[in-house]
């Protein structure tokens, strides 16, 4: 059985820019925990022989032609980012 | 020891598409930052991707061209890491099974010989976001224009022996790749990076040394030095008894030195597993055959057709076929004239391509149009120019509107053939130079020379220099019989 613990999650949290409150730390390794549970089970499961299935469903990728069809909304992209300067989404500093 | 270099390459193409590869998103460079990076781009919730058709064609026409096999079925997979240049924490690639498998590309090698390198695959993916580490008030800012512009990765086997072939081996590689106009090739805008894995081994060891990584160079010179380092590097440690490490090492053109990544930049666990929001890629027999028929000469069958239907040398036929603006050019001037291509050749790969060069144009932009450059040739070739005059009327065809009939004419450029006319010049210099034609007739030869100087300097150059040699050859040995 595999657990996760709280340190865990708060580390998950921080790599991942998340602010979670300190009473949500056990629901959430409770939960991280239960997938990985999951996971595992569907681990015993013998698949020897069995071809790998890329997709459910049976049928094949459909193209769209090369035209530019997305116009400039980066006002409106941009209001979703706590930060912005000169036209660039600004995250925490990724080198040391 | 002797030792024995391996090297392959794994080059990015950015694909010459109008939009990104999963996206309606524009992929023009050096737009405003962000301005061309929509919602899919950005990874928001519930957008989902949709593959762009163009760019399967670009990749089955360079599958084609290097006569891999062009996989009926191939599958997208999520290559997983975190950085935020990657909103959606994975990039799309094709890992276990990728559109172009095998096939190969011959180079020429610097002694003239042809070596067959072997391509083990070229998949389809996406590029990432641009990370902008200027500081921010201690922040890093993102540009997502780049992100979902579509890439084709070419892998080459491990058949590169040293660092010329390596050069060898991209250049004809970017060459093709522009000549199937699926990329266009630019370094330094990005559309065109190398990574090299760079191995050493005891010559006539089978089997490969410890290789390490060399992480996006770009350019061609970058290349050789940065895996000539590399090999004299490794080799040091060997001898030196140390190990040689399995790392990814980044390329100092300033210091000319290779050197580790950071560690974390490279503990990779991608944890590939097929796209659920992709459907796998068909490429039918008839779609493949359908864009066969579209495929240009390649730049292979254009060099070996010019060498014979022109007899041209390999040197030029290859240097022609290399750009294939310039072979287009040529080709349209040969048709226009009947100078032979050798002619054609001198004229286009000299005087023209140093004056496209002194301004930094293409051929393609070329002021002096195929039908001007070809009015020209026609003057000398029928010799009413001569190779000096040719060039004066160069000079003016390219400083204006004017064609080199009407240039001729007004400055009065004909080459004089007339041999009497020319006779009668010659006659007014030996009697305006009694001094060295004594000279001469005692035996200083050397003077000859003098004397064909002054005959083109008295007819502005217009005198056809064969003709002022022979009839004055005779000339002069006239005046000593007298």
């Amino acid at each position: 059985m595999s657990s996760i613990s709280n340190e865990t999650v708060e580390k998950i949290a921080r790599l991942s820019a998340l602010a979670i409150a300190p009473e949500e730390l056990s629901m959430y390794a409770t939960q991280l925990s239960n997938i990985l549970t999951l996971v595992e089970q569907m681990n015993t499961l013998d698949t020897t022989g069995i071809e790998p299935m890329a997709h459910p469903q049976a049928t094949n990728q459909r193209l769209r032609n090369d035209c530019v069809t997305e116009p400039d909304e980066r006002k409106e992209l941009q209001s979703l980012s706590a930060f912005t300067e000169a036209g660039l989404y600004l995250v925490n500093q990724v080198i040391e | 020891m002797e030792w024995e270099t391996v090297i392959g390459l794994e080059v990015h193409a950015q694909l010459a598409t109008k939009s990104k590869i999963f996206s309606g998103a524009a992929t023009a460079y050096g737009a405003e930052p962000n301005t061309q990076a929509c919602a899919i781009d950005l990874a928001l919730p519930g957008v989902l991707p949709v593959l762009n058709r163009e760019v399967v064609i670009m990749a089955v026409k360079f599958g084609l061209s290097v006569g891999a096999e062009v996989a009926e079925r191939s599958v997208f997979a999520r290559k997983n890491y975190f950085y935020p240049d990657l909103p959606k924490g994975y990039q799309i690639s094709q890992f276990e099974l990728p559109i172009v498998k095998g096939g190969s590309l011959d180079i020429l090698l610097e002694d003239g010989s042809i070596k067959r390198v072997g391509i083990t695959r070229a998949h389809l993916e996406e590029d990432a976001g641009k990370s902008l580490h200027e500081d921010f008030n201690g922040m890093t800012g993102l540009d997502f224009n780049r992100a979902g512009t579509p890439l084709l990765e070419i892998v080459s086997e491990p058949d590169l022996r040293s660092a010329k072939e390596a050069v060898s081996y991209l250049k004809t590689l970017h060459t093709l790749v522009r000549y199937l106009e699926i990329c266009d090739g630019n370094m330094q805008e990005g559309s065109f990076r190398c990574d090299a894995n760079v191995s050493v081994r005891p010559k006539g060891q089978a089997a490969l040394g410890t290789r390490a990584e060399i992480k996006n160079v770009n350019s061609f010179r970058f290349v050789e030095k940065a895996i000539e380092y590399e090999v004299q590097r490794q080799i040091a440690l060997i001898e030196r008894g140390e190990k040689v490490k399995q790392e990814t090492r980044l390329y100092d053109s300033d210091k000319n030195e290779t050197r580790p990544m950071r560690s974390k930049e490279e503990a990779n666990d991608y944890r590939y597993f097929p796209d659920p929001d992709l459907l796998p890629l068909c490429v039918t027999s008839e779609w493949v055959e359908k864009i066969r028929q579209t495929m240009p000469e390649l730049p292979t069958q254009k060099r070996v057709r010019f060498e014979h239907q022109y007899e041209l040398s390999a040197y030029d036929a290859s240097l022609l076929a290399g750009h294939k603006a310039l072979a287009d050019y040529f080709e349209a001037v040969l048709k226009l004239t009947p100078a032979p291509a050798k002619l054609v050749v001198n004229w286009v790969m000299g005087d023209l391509a140093a004056a496209l060069n002194k301004v930094n144009l293409d051929i393609s932009k070329s002021p002096l149009s195929p039908e001007k450059m070809a009015g020209l040739l026609n003057r000398i070739h029928d010799n009413t120019l001569s190779g000096k005059l040719a060039k004066e009327v160069f000079e003016v065809l390219w400083e204006g509107n004017a064609d080199t009939d009407t240039i001729i004419k007004e400055r009065g450029l004909e080459q004089m053939t007339d041999s009497s006319e020319i006779e009668k010049i010659i006659q007014q210099i030996i009697d305006k130079n009694p001094t060295q034609l004594a000279e001469y007739q005692a035996g200083k030869d050397r003077l000859f020379a003098f004397f064909v100087g002054q005959v083109m300097k008295e007819s502005r150059g217009k005198a056809n220099p064969e003709q002022v040699n022979a009839l004055l050859k005779e000339k002069l040995k006239g005046e000593m019989n007298v």
